[in-house]
């Protein structure tokens, strides 16, 4: 007996090495049990119990048995070659037993008692010539089309599983879907461990085909419905990426390749790693904002994915060398891929995978996806938002920086992006518009949002000219921000009175100059006056002094006895005016 | 028909009840209707697992009519004589 004992924190499980599925079933299916894989024609039962076989040799080195009751293994063989899958050689170097068990009825005639003791023989022997730890009955329920006696088969089966347990081989069962019930032959009642239910749904002409773990006991996993998809490679199961949020992020900014828009971000671009949606009505040049930014990663020297959804790669860049992107060098360099395709040529989760493939194949440091809203044609809204949460998911856990274009019809278009729950998983949102006038539109680019980061609130008019997009500086108008022809008669108006402004200006400073010329000149005038006057007073002190000096010298002669001579100095003069 | 030997196969697990049953049954039917006629092999599946692969058993017993062809196999103790007669063909052979 294998089963693990309680105080176990963790049942110990087989990883399967199938894409995807091992992140669902949180490690894969339980350790030496049995599993039920149950679904309706078509489905991939087979080719799932086949590759968690392969997968198991090949990665977790787990011989296998298949017991197949409904292909022989020449079948088997040749219908997994496609996938790259050979079993002939896995047979060759004992690692894979094929056991075709033919059951058929015609042939067969029952006389009372039996049991099913050559099935556990076979197998038995099977397992212990490989050392088999894994094992596929595909489908056993072809045992009832071969023998009549529900009573003894539903107890050899029964009997079968316990002893498959005793082995401890971790065992795949498969058995078609039943009406009301999992399985036709109500086999989930025996097994009890692990029931994984397929699904292949065809809703509006496009088949997706999803997983689902019905139950599994002693463990955690995903309850979700998740699509999967049989690819070159094998089945691959998409769950949300990672079951948790937790990826890592860079402080890196990188351009968005055109300089203006970088200016509207506080940091002057985006987050490396960061997912960028464009926004936009038709004609807004979303398409030439993603080529802008995969030209920069380009310079940049980055490798970039570019996905068209519209347009062929001719004539991406035929209509990008027109505004002066040039992405033919780059295309040559292997730095840029154009993966082109009609959102219509797969369904969402083809397409999904198609990008995880390319991804994986290219490991591109951007990827740009034009438009994102041309996978809505293929899909409802609910899938097509479950598929870019995938996606978006995928592309920041492998650190890619990705911008996505949308188109969106008028004027509900932001609620409609909102409905799809897009908005909130992406980290920065710009929008372009029409900002539509009397007799003319303009183009208009504004930043939603932008996680992490200051940025303008303006709504900035854009040219697309022959040298790739250009912003246009903010022109404030009586009436808020102005555009187009608004903004020319503007500037002409502003040109007018800055000229008017300009010749007030000289107009004054010649006034000004004039009045000091005047007040410089009655400057001048007063100064020579003072300075007659200064003269005069100067002359009259001197004639005063020299009086003056004349009576003394009069008095020390008078005094002296010496009679004043008449007519002598003026000074001696008593009346000089 | 009458020229040919009748090659019978058992295919038992061990000597259980139902094994020693179905061998003690089809005895009794060969010497009644194919006396001399028929070749009987039984073949332990637990001494020779890998034989069990060759003639597509899964029931235990089962018995296997190698010749005359076509391959013929009833399974079970064979208690029940008219459908292991039926089954192996033997009736049209027993007009004595």
């Amino acid at each position: 007996m294998t089963a693990a004992s309680p105080v176990l924190p963790q049942l110990p499980k087989a990883p399967t090495g199938i894409e995807g599925l091992d992140d669902v079933t949180d490690g894969g299916l339980p350790r030496g049990r049995p599993t039920l894989i149950c679904g309706s024609a078509g489905c991939g039962k087979t080719l799932l119990s086949v590759e968690f076989l392969v997968r198991g040799i090949q990665e977790f080195d787990e011989p296998g048995v298949l017991m197949a009751f409904e292909e022989t293994a020449d079948e088997l063989a040749a219908n997994v070659t496609s996938l790259g899958f050979d079993l002939k050689q896995l047979q060759a170097d004992k690692k894979l037993r094929v056991d075709h068990i033919h059951v058929d009825r015609s042939e067969i005639e029952e006389t009372g008692e039996y049991d099913l003791e050559g099935l556990f023989i076979r197998l038995g022997y099977a397992i212990d010539s490989i050392g088999a730890k894994r094992v596929v009955l595909d489908t056993i329920e072809s045992l009832f089309s071969g023998f009549s006696n529900q009573a003894i088969l539903r107890s050899e089966i029964r009997r079968l599983f316990r002893w498959l347990k005793d082995k401890g081989v971790t065992t795949i069962i498969t058995a078609e879907r039943g009406e009301g019930n999992l399985t036709r032959q109500g086999l989930e009642e025996y097994v009890s461990d692990c029931v994984i239910l397929l699904d292949n749904r065809v809703i509006n002409q496009i088949t997706t085909r999803r997983l689902r773990i019905v139950k599994y006991r002693g463990s955690t996993h995903g309850t979700n419905e998740y699509p999967y998809l049989i690819t070159e490679q094998g089945i691959s199961v998409l769950p949300v990426t990672s079951l948790k949020l937790a990826h890592a992020v860079s402080d890196e900014i990188v351009s968005t390749g055109v300089s203006g828009l970088d200016e509207m971000f506080k940091r002057r671009g985006l987050y490396r790693g960061s997912s960028t949606l464009i926004t936009g009505t038709a004609g807004t040049a979303k398409t030439t904002l993603g080529a802008a930014f995969a030209l920069e990663a380009c310079r940049r020297g980055e490798q970039c994915l570019y996905f068209a959804f519209e347009e062929s790669p001719q004539q991406l860049i035929r209509n990008m060398r027109s505004v002066g992107m040039d992405l033919q060098p780059y295309v040559e360099q292997g730095l840029l891929r154009i993966e082109a395709s009609r959102p219509t040529l797969n369904g969402l989760e083809q397409h999904l995978v198609t990008i995880h493939k390319l991804i994986g194949e290219f490991k591109p440091a951007c990827v740009v996806i034009d438009p994102i809203s041309n996978l809505v044609s293929v899909g409802s809204i609910t899938e097509v938002r479950g598929m870019l949460t995938r996606l978006i998911d995928y592309l920041k856990v492998q650190g890619i920086t990705a911008l996505f274009t949308a188109l969106m019809s008028g004027s509900k278009a932001n609620q409609e992006m909102t409905e799809e729950g897009i908005s909130s998983l992406v980290d920065t949102w710009l929008h372009v518009r029409d900002l539509e006038g009397i007799g003319e539109r303009n183009r208009g680019i504004s930043i939603l949002k932008a996680r992490g980061m200051a940025h303008s609130n303006q709504v900035r008019e854009f040219l697309v000219t022959d040298e790739g997009i250009r912003l246009l500086d903010v022109v404030i108008g009586p009436a808020g921000i102005v555009t187009g022809a608004g903004r020319h008669t503007q500037f002409l108006q502003e040109q007018a009175l800055a000229l008017a402004a300009q010749q007030e200006v000289e107009r004054r400073e010649r006034e000004v100059e004039r009045k000091r010329r005047v007040l410089e000149a009655t400057i001048a005038n007063l100064r020579t006056e003072f300075e007659s006057v200064e003269e005069e007073l100067r002359h009259v002190g001197q004639e005063e002094q020299q009086r003056q000096q004349d009576q003394r010298q009069a008095r020390q002669q008078v005094a002296q006895g010496l009679a004043p001579r008449p007519g002598g100095t003026s000074a001696a003069e008593p009346t000089n005016s | 028909m009458d020229e040919e030997i009748w090659e019978l196969r058992l295919y038992v697990a061990g000597h259980t009840v139902k094994s020693v049953t179905a061998l003690a049954n089809l005895k009794k039917y060969c010497e009644e209707h194919l006396a001399g006629r028929y070749r009987l092999e039984v073949i332990d599946l637990l001494q020779n697992p890998q034989l069990a692969e060759g003639d597509q058993i899964l029931a235990i017993p089962t018995l296997v009519r190698k010749v005359p062809s076509p391959i013929r196999k009833i399974i079970g103790d064979l208690s029940n004589q008219e459908r292991v007669l039926v089954g192996l063909d033997i009736r049209p052979l027993d007009p004595k």
